[in-house]
């Protein structure tokens, strides 16, 4: 399992083939990325602020999580914090399993928990000034899916 | 002694990031009120309770949750990762 929160941005060529290459036995490697969107219109850059120990902790619990419910090789999640440019890449996650459907939900479970679970705020600097951006409801709604679907 | 911790639009509000308090609050909800109390910042901060999101000992938690043994507690706005 690989965590790392980071200002400086990733290779995401890089980390998916080195993620990749280290597995043994694994059939499916997934990938997602996050990238900067300017949905206001206008928006210079993105800060990024995060709850420096919580959030690898937080981000550690998710994956441990899907590693419980998922029969998994490994988990990778990057996410970025600090001032990024719209179409920069935020994050990543990666999965490996023996089979597709693992490491696609996985990587789907590991996006929905850590969209409104892990402590990070996104503030949009745009000309006329900046804005937090609100938590969406359907974020939350997304979590619900995965309790529905729980075995336990 | 607690740490205090505010991130986001509550760190703004309140105007600080972190601060050191003596509290004899027993739960989340009675440091809220406490730190209301204080000064207008802390209540406009604090204002709508279900606007905001608390850790305590940096794991997520409810307002109605101990600060017995608490090190530190955290306020912020529902997160917005990913």
């Amino acid at each position: 399992m690989d965590i790392r929160v980071q200002e400086s941005p990733f290779s995401l060529g890089a980390e998916a083939e080195s993620f990749a290459a280290r597995q043994r036995g694994m059939g499916a490697v997934v990938t997602f990325t996050g990238i900067v969107r300017d949905l206001p219109g206008g928006m210079a850059h993105m800060e990024i602020e995060h709850y420096p120990g919580m959030t690898e902790a937080a981000l550690r619990k998710i994956a441990d999580e899907a590693c419980g419910r998922w029969d998994l090789g490994d988990v990778l999640i990057i996410h970025r914090h600090g001032r990024l440019a719209p179409d920069d890449m935020i994050m990543m996650v990666a999965t490996a399993a023996r089979h597709r459907v693992a490491a696609f939900e996985a990587a789907e479970f590991l996006m929905d928990f850590l969209k409104s679970r892990a402590p990070f705020w996104k503030k949009e600097h745009l000309a006329e000034g900046a804005q937090w951006v609100a938590a969406k409801d359907e974020d939350e709604a997304a979590l619900d899916r995965w309790a529905a679907k729980d075995p336990s | 002694m607690m740490d205090v911790l505010y991130f986001a639009w509550v760190r703004e509000r309140v105007g600080l990031p972190k601060e050191r308090i003596e509290t004899g609050a027993a739960t989340v909800r009675e440091l809220v009120d406490e730190l209301r109390a204080r000064e207008p910042r802390y209540a406009a901060a604090f204002a709508d309770e279900s606007a905001l999101r608390v850790a305590v000992d940096q794991e997520l938690t409810d307002f109605d949750a101990s600060l017995s043994d608490a090190r530190e507690v955290a306020f912020f706005p529902p997160m917005t990762g990913g």
